[in-house]
Order: structure tokens, then C-alpha cells, then sequence
């Protein structure tokens, strides 16, 4: 199976010397955190930390200069988002913009909205999310029913997106609509838009979710006026287009690393007295890490060569999940803690909090059942 | 993949696909030598690999030798190919001679106990591989790497899952051919074992999945072809993720060893694979049905020895523990710091 040949790839001297840059940030910005707070990695997000980061020149790398960008390449991107996720730093609020708006607007977006956004983005003070689920349409998204009329000037919109992380906090959605609904192809008649967060008619209500946060939202677009010149890409193409934003999204490290302040939190909790147990428990944890690691450089090493990472993705998706939902287990197992949210020791808040997340890693960005039915397609089954 | 890894992949495949047929796998099961195989593999230069060109070798690296490991294990060849690579790269390594014929290696397990010394060597190592066809032994202990002839007295026949031999060697005094110092650590012939079995069983999971691909493909049941049925799908995407997780981690442990001491890549290589290895082995027999339980079919030749190799060397728990107790002996704030510097090759 050539296809899912993961090509080792081994990050370049410029990327390494990028790292000493990016962990001393780190050290002199991460105290006020907490690891519970930390534990929520790049679901967790503080404005401050995001402004710093940017104008530390950590976000945005891949954008052209003429955006506030920095012009790096994928490898020295890489490495500066595993640390920022090895930290557990508070990455949330930008996180999207970065990862698959920016890149997003510079494939398909006008000189007017890449000069309208980017800016803001690589300084970390500019938030996208992603609307394309609704309430009907989870893991078949081109089943969507918010429809974008066009109208004189622009196109109104009716409809409702739902479990749009952040939306309540940021400033612009890139929002899939329907814009024909006459064709019979249901991948067609999709368009791509960016949504102003601001228009009236578009209200973001946050949905408690079981962790007790208010991370993601119900977005309602009621007659919301979006004017033409915020159309993305071609009219007809949003399906084309999100394929190719999903490929960012499903392919970077914060899909096996999200989870990586409980590893840190176990292994100090076993480290004093190791048993046979622990120990066997712990090293396998490390050799799939490992393993992870460099399957993720393997795939980062594909986007900068240009090639299509989705198969690639998708497989390390899919392992990523798997291992980091093991990782509760197992430390309860170990460890024999009453996970507890208030009061408890460090580790207990971090386990009881990533007991809960870890839920998630393998529905958000595409279920496992559904990255296991690309799988098979790339294998010829389908 | 390099240009010249293509190659030599496209050799190695071509020549085991040739002659590694599923009555070779069964004739060596009930003791026939394939003397065939064995010389292709010599004339091609595979069993000397790692030994370098001045010394009559191939001269490959690490990097290059995983790619014949690698289809060692996918085709199963019923020779001591693997044995010998590392064999003669440790003789060659050690500055000594490399013998005509099949070697193996000795201990492969950490519990026997072998002494070299005055000449000779003493003990008892059990579980050789191939012991009564290997012309040679290649010995590590007491610091020392050493040269030895066996013979049929020495071997007590005994064999794996696969019914490869697995024989029991006693040294009792045997005269060394020849022996230097070496650097590596007592148990430096599991490291280097580990590393290839790891290789092999990542070949070995790859043809699981290539064989239950095409078997799903083929076999019609309610009218349709049962890969066209969901499960199966998810059981074989989930076997394609062990699959891509075994060759990367068999694959980083080689490159390591290019660059140093690979001892920590081949433990977690060998506790991947043998994950792997587990899962592709229940998910083939699971959807090949009754006949891929049957001798006849050439599944199982695969299937026993996974479950073979994930044994051998050190199973998952021997690696997963070792790397445990490094890394809580050097604390939670290190393990990140060590990892990534390990691989960007600033070895820790
Ligand atoms: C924390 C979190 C954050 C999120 N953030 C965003 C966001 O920012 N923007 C956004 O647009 N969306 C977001 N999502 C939504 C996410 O993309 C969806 O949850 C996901 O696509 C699955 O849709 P669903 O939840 O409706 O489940 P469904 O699609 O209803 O699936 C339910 C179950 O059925 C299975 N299933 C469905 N179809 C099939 C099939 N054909 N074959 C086999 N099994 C099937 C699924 O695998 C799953 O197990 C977020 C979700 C979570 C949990």
C-alpha cells in the first residue's frame, strides 16, 4: 500500500533553532497557567497570550509579508505549534484563523479580504471559526441547508450553523451555504463566505458543553445581509473548497497531542516510584508518541512538498484519537485517583478534565467512522 | 523513497516473490533447505548488506538495509537472512573475518547465560534462530564479539509458532574462530534483534493487509463482495493505521541507527509493530472466514509468524518497560525535550 507510505521526513537546522526560540517564549509567558488550565491545550484561549504570540512573530509564519506574515516554511510552523501544544499553551482563539482561514483566504480569497484579515490574524488579534455543521448535517455536511439568496450587491442568508467552536469570541466565520438548491448534485450549489460576526442577524449563542464550558455555539443567521465581495473562491466551488480547508485541519499535530499535559501530568505522578505496571504503561504511551511524531512530520513534510495530505491525515487522525483517548484510561488505572474538579491536586483536576475532552477528539474534524471510510476508499475498498 | 531504495526494493520484492512460493514456505516446515533462495540472497548482496564494500559486503546503510528487513518480513523467506545481516555486521563492525554460509546470532534472549573466554565458549543459548543450519555463531558477551562453528551436536532442534528453528545451542567449550573487543552493551544483540524483527513484523502486518484487502475484494457473500460491507471496511482502515504505524516506527529505528545508538527507536519500534501486529493478525483471520484457518491457505505462514517475532527479541511489555523507566528516571519535564531532540538526530 504505497499510498500510505509515510515518507520519513526530519525537520531542518533553521526549524531546530526555531525551537529554543519558541520554548524560552514560553517559559517567560506560561506561568499564570495552571495545568489544569493548561490541559485544555489549543481548546483554551486568552487574548493577551494570543497578542503576544503574534507579535512574538509565532502566528501567521506561512503568510507573505505584505499580510504581517513571516514567510517561513511548513517545517518551522511545525515546530513552533508542537510546542505551543506540548506547553499547553492558550492557543484557541487564533488557532483557526492560523491553521485554515489564513492559508484558506490565501488559496481562494481576494487581495481585498487577505488585506482585510491577514493582518489582524498573524497578530494574533483577529479569531475565525468554522461554520459548516448544522443542526441536520453533522458527518454529511453537503447535506446543508443554510441558503445564501442572492440579492442586489450581495446574498441574504437564512439558517443555522451549530458546534461552532469559538464563535461567540471571534470576528469572522468562514461559513459554508448552500447557494443553489435547484441542482441535483447535492456537492454543488456550495459556496464559500466570510461572515463579518458583526452582521445583523447573525447571533452566536454559546452551547454549554459537558466539561461545563461555553466553548462552542449555535450560530443563527436571520436575514443576514453578507455583501457579494465576501464570496471566497467561486461560486458553486464550497465543496472543493472545504476538502482542501479540511485537509489543514485534520492533519496537524493537535491531533495527537491535545492530550499531552495529562502524559506530563502522569508521568510526574509515576516517576517517583515506578512500578513494572506504570512503567510498561508509560513506555508504550512513549513509543506510540514517537511513533505519532513522526508520521505527523511525514505529513507535514507532504503539505510542503505540495502534495495532498488528506489519506495521510486522515490515518494519523484517526491513530491520534485511538492513543489519546487510551491515555485516561490508563492513568486512572495507574494512578487509582478520584478525578476531581475542584479542590483536587493538579493531577486530578488535569485528569478529570481530559477524561471528558478526550470524548471529542474523535467526532470534531471528522469522526472516526468516517476517517476510516476514507481510509478505505485510499485502500481501493470503496 | 530514495532513487536507490526504489531499486533495491523492486530486487528484493522480484526475488522473494519468485522464490518464497507457498510450497517453499511448507517444504521448510518439514525441513527442506531452499537452497535456491539462499544463494539469490547472497549473490544479490543481501545477506552481507550492512558490511561494507571493502570487506566484500554491499556496504548499504541502515536506512537501505530496512528496505530488505522490511521485505524479509512481508515474504517470510524461510532462510536466516535477517541472522546473517546483522551477523556480519557485527563481525564486520568488530574488524573480523565474515565466514561463508548462513550465520545467526547468540544469546537472543537475556536470561542465558553465555561466557566467552579463554578461547572458547561455554553455556547454553536457547531459542537460535536457524541453530542447525547456520554454519556460524556470532557471539556477544563478556564485552567481546565472537566467532564460533557449529555442528549438529551442539543443536537440540526446537522451533517458533512458524516452525522456523528456534534450536537450542550448547557451546560447551567451543573453540573461537576469532573474537574483538566490542562497545556495545551486554544486551546489545537484543537491541539490534528487536530492531529487525520490528522490521519484519511492520513487512509482515503490510502483507496481512495487502492479503485482506484482496481476499475481501474477492470473496462474495448476500450477493456483494464483503469489502463492500461497512464493518469490514472499518476493520481494514483500522488495520491500514497499525500498518502505517509499524512501518514508521521499524523505519525510524533504522535511521536511528544511522546516526547512533538506536536503542531507544528500536524499543519503541518493537513495542509499535508488535501492537500492530496483534491487531492485523485478529482482523486477517477475522475477515478471511474458515479458510484462512486452513493449513492449505497462505495467510497463516504470515499470521505465525507475527506471532513469532513480536515474541522474539523482547516482547511489546521487555521495550515498553525499559523506555518506561527511562523515562521516569529522568523526570516528567524531560521527556519532551529528549524526545525531539533525538529526532532532529541531536541524539540526548
Ligand atoms: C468539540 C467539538 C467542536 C466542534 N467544532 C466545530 C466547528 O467549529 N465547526 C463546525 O462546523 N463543526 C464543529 N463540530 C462538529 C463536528 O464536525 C461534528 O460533530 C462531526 O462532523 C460529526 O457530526 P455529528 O456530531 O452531527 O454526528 P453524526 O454525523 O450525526 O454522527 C453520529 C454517529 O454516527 C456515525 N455516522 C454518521 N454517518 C455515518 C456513516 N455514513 N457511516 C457510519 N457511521 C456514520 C458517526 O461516525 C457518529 O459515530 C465540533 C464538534 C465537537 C464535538
Amino acid at each position: 500500500m504505497d499510498s500510505l507510505y509515510f515518507e520519513p521526513c526530519e525537520l531542518p537546522q533553521e526549524a531546530e533553532v526555531l525551537r529554543g526560540e519558541i520554548r524560552d517564549f514560553l517559559a517567560d509567558n506560561l506561568d499564570p497557567y495552571s495545568p489544569e488550565v493548561r490541559s485544555r491545550s489549543w481548546a483554551g484561549g486568552d487574548p493577551e497570550f494570543s497578542q503576544k504570540l503574534g507579535e512574538a512573530g509565532f502566528i501567521g509564519m506561512r503568510f507573505p509579508k505584505k499580510y504581517g506574515g513571516h514567510e517561513r516554511n511548513a517545517m518551522e510552523r511545525y515546530v513552533v505549534i508542537e510546542e505551543l501544544l506540548a506547553a499547553g499553551a492558550p492557543v484557541a482563539l487564533h488557532w483557526i484563523a492560523d491553521r485554515q482561514s489564513g492559508p484558506l483566504l490565501l488559496n481562494y480569497g481576494t487581495e481585498k479580504q487577505r488585506e482585510m484579515c491577514l493582518p489582524g490574524v498573524a497578530k494574533g488579534e483577529t479569531y475565525f471559526c468554522i461554520g459548516m455543521s448544522e443542526p441536520d448535517s453533522g458527518s454529511d455536511l453537503a447535506s446543508i441547508r443554510t441558503k445564501a439568496v442572492k440579492v442586489d450587491g450581495g446574498y441574504v442568508v437564512n439558517g443555522t450553523k451549530i458546534w461552532t467552536s469559538e464563535a461567540h469570541r471571534c470576528h469572522y466565520m468562514i461559513a459554508l451555504f448552500r447557494t443553489d438548491s435547484e441542482v441535483e448534485e447535492k456537492h454543488k450549489g456550495m459556496s464559500q463566505f466570510l461572515v463579518d460576526m458583526n452582521t445583523p442577524g447573525v447571533t452566536a449563542r454559546p452551547i454549554r458543553n459537558m466539561a461545563g464550558e461555553e466553548m462552542f455555539n449555535e450560530v443563527s443567521f436571520v436575514d443576514a445581509f453578507i455583501p457579494e465581495d465576501m464570496l471566497v473562491g467561486e461560486e458553486g466551488k464550497g465543496w472543493q473548497q472545504v476538502l482542501s480547508e479540511l485537509a489543514f485541519e485534520r492533519s496537524g499535530p493537535e491531533r495527537y497531542m491535545s492530550s499531552h499535559i495529562l502524559l506530563h501530568a502522569l508521568i510526574r505522578e509515576v516517576s517517583q516510584n515506578p512500578t513494572e505496571r506504570s512503567a510498561v504503561a508509560i513506555g508504550r504511551l512513549i513509543a506510540h508518541l514517537a511513533t505519532l511524531r513522526q508520521m505527523s512530520l511525514s505529513v507535514a513534510g507532504m503539505q510542503d512538498a505540495g502534495q495532498d495530505p488528506s489519506l495521510a491525515g486522515s490515518v494519523v487522525k484517526d491513530l491520534g484519537a485511538v492513543y489519546e483517548q487510551d491515555m485516561p484510561k490508563i492513568a486512572h488505572e495507574l494512578v487509582g485517583a478520584d478525578p476531581q474538579l475542584m479542590g483536587g491536586s493538579d493531577f486530578e483536576k488535569v485528569l478529570a478534565y481530559v477524561t471528558q475532552a478526550t470524548i471529542s477528539f474523535s467526532l470534531r474534524g471528522g469522526t472516526r467512522e468516517i476517517l476510516r471510510g476514507i481510509i478505505a476508499r485510499g485502500l481501493g475498498l470503496r | 523513497m530514495s532513487e536507490m531504495r526504489d531499486i533495491l526494493k523492486d530486487t528484493v520484492t522480484r526475488l522473494f516473490t519468485d522464490l518464497v512460493t507457498r510450497e517453499t514456505l511448507g517444504d521448510a516446515e518439514t525441513g527442506t533447505w531452499p537452497d535456491a533462495l539462499w544463494n539469490a540472497c547472497a549473490e544479490n548482496g543481501l545477506t552481507l548488506a550492512l558490511v561494507p564494500e571493502e570487506m566484500g559486503g554491499a556496504g548499504l546503510g541502515w536506512a537501505d538495509s530496512f528496505v530488505i528487513a522490511r521485505a524479509a518480513g512481508h515474504h517470510g523467506p524461510p532462510v536466516p537472512l535477517v541472522e546473517t545481516m546483522l551477523g556480519s555486521w557485527l563481525l564486520s563492525e568488530a574488524g573480523l573475518e565474515i565466514p561463508e554460509g548462513p550465520l545467526t546470532v547468540a544469546p537472543v534472549r537475556t536470561d542465558d547465560n553465555l561466557q566467552v573466554g579463554g578461547n572458547a565458549v561455554s553455556g547454553t543459548a536457547k531459542a537460535v534462530p536457524w541453530g542447525r543450519q547456520a554454519g556460524h555463531a556470532v557471539v556477544l558477551s563478556n564485552g567481546q564479539i565472537a566467532l564460533v562453528a557449529l555442528n549438529s551436536s551442539m543443536v537440540t532442534e526446537n522451533c517458533n509458532i512458524a516452525r522456523e528453528p528456534r534450536d537450542t545451542v550448547n557451546f560447551d567449550n567451543a573453540p573461537l574462530i576469532a573474537s574483538a573487543p566490542t562497545s556495545l552493551p551486554k544486551d546489545g544483540l537484543q537491541v539490534y534483534g528487536a530492531m529487525f524483527r520490528a522490521a519484519q513484523l511492520a513487512g509482515g502486518v503490510a502483507r496481512c493487509l495487502d492479503e485482506t484487502v484482496q481476499y475481501a475484494g474477492d470473496r462474495i457473500q448476500f450477493s456483494r463482495p464483503i469489502a463492500k460491507y461497512q464493518v469490514i471496511q472499518q476493520y481494514l482502515a483500522a488495520m491500514a493505521g497499525h500498518m502505517a504505524s509499524a512501518g514508521a516506527a521499524a523505519e525510524m529505528a533504522f535511521r536511528a541507527a544511522d546516526r547512533g545508538d538506536p536503542r531507544f527507536e528500536a524499543a519503541s519500534a518493537k513495542v509499535v509493530t508488535g501492537d500492530a501486529a496483534g491487531n492485523a493478525t485478529s482482523t486477517a483471520h477475522q475477515v478471511h472466514g474458515a479458510i484462512g484457518f486452513t493449513y492449505e491457505h497462505i495467510l497463516q505462514f504470515t499470521t505465525r509468524r507475527l506471532w513469532s517475532w513480536r515474541a522474539e527479541f523482547g516482547a511489546e511489555s521487555r521495550w515498553a518497560e525499559e523506555i518506561g523507566r527511562q523515562v521516569a528516571g529522568r523526570g516528567a519535564d524531560a521527556f519532551w525535550p529528549d524526545l525531539t531532540a533525538r529526532q532532529s538526530g541531536m541524539v540526548a
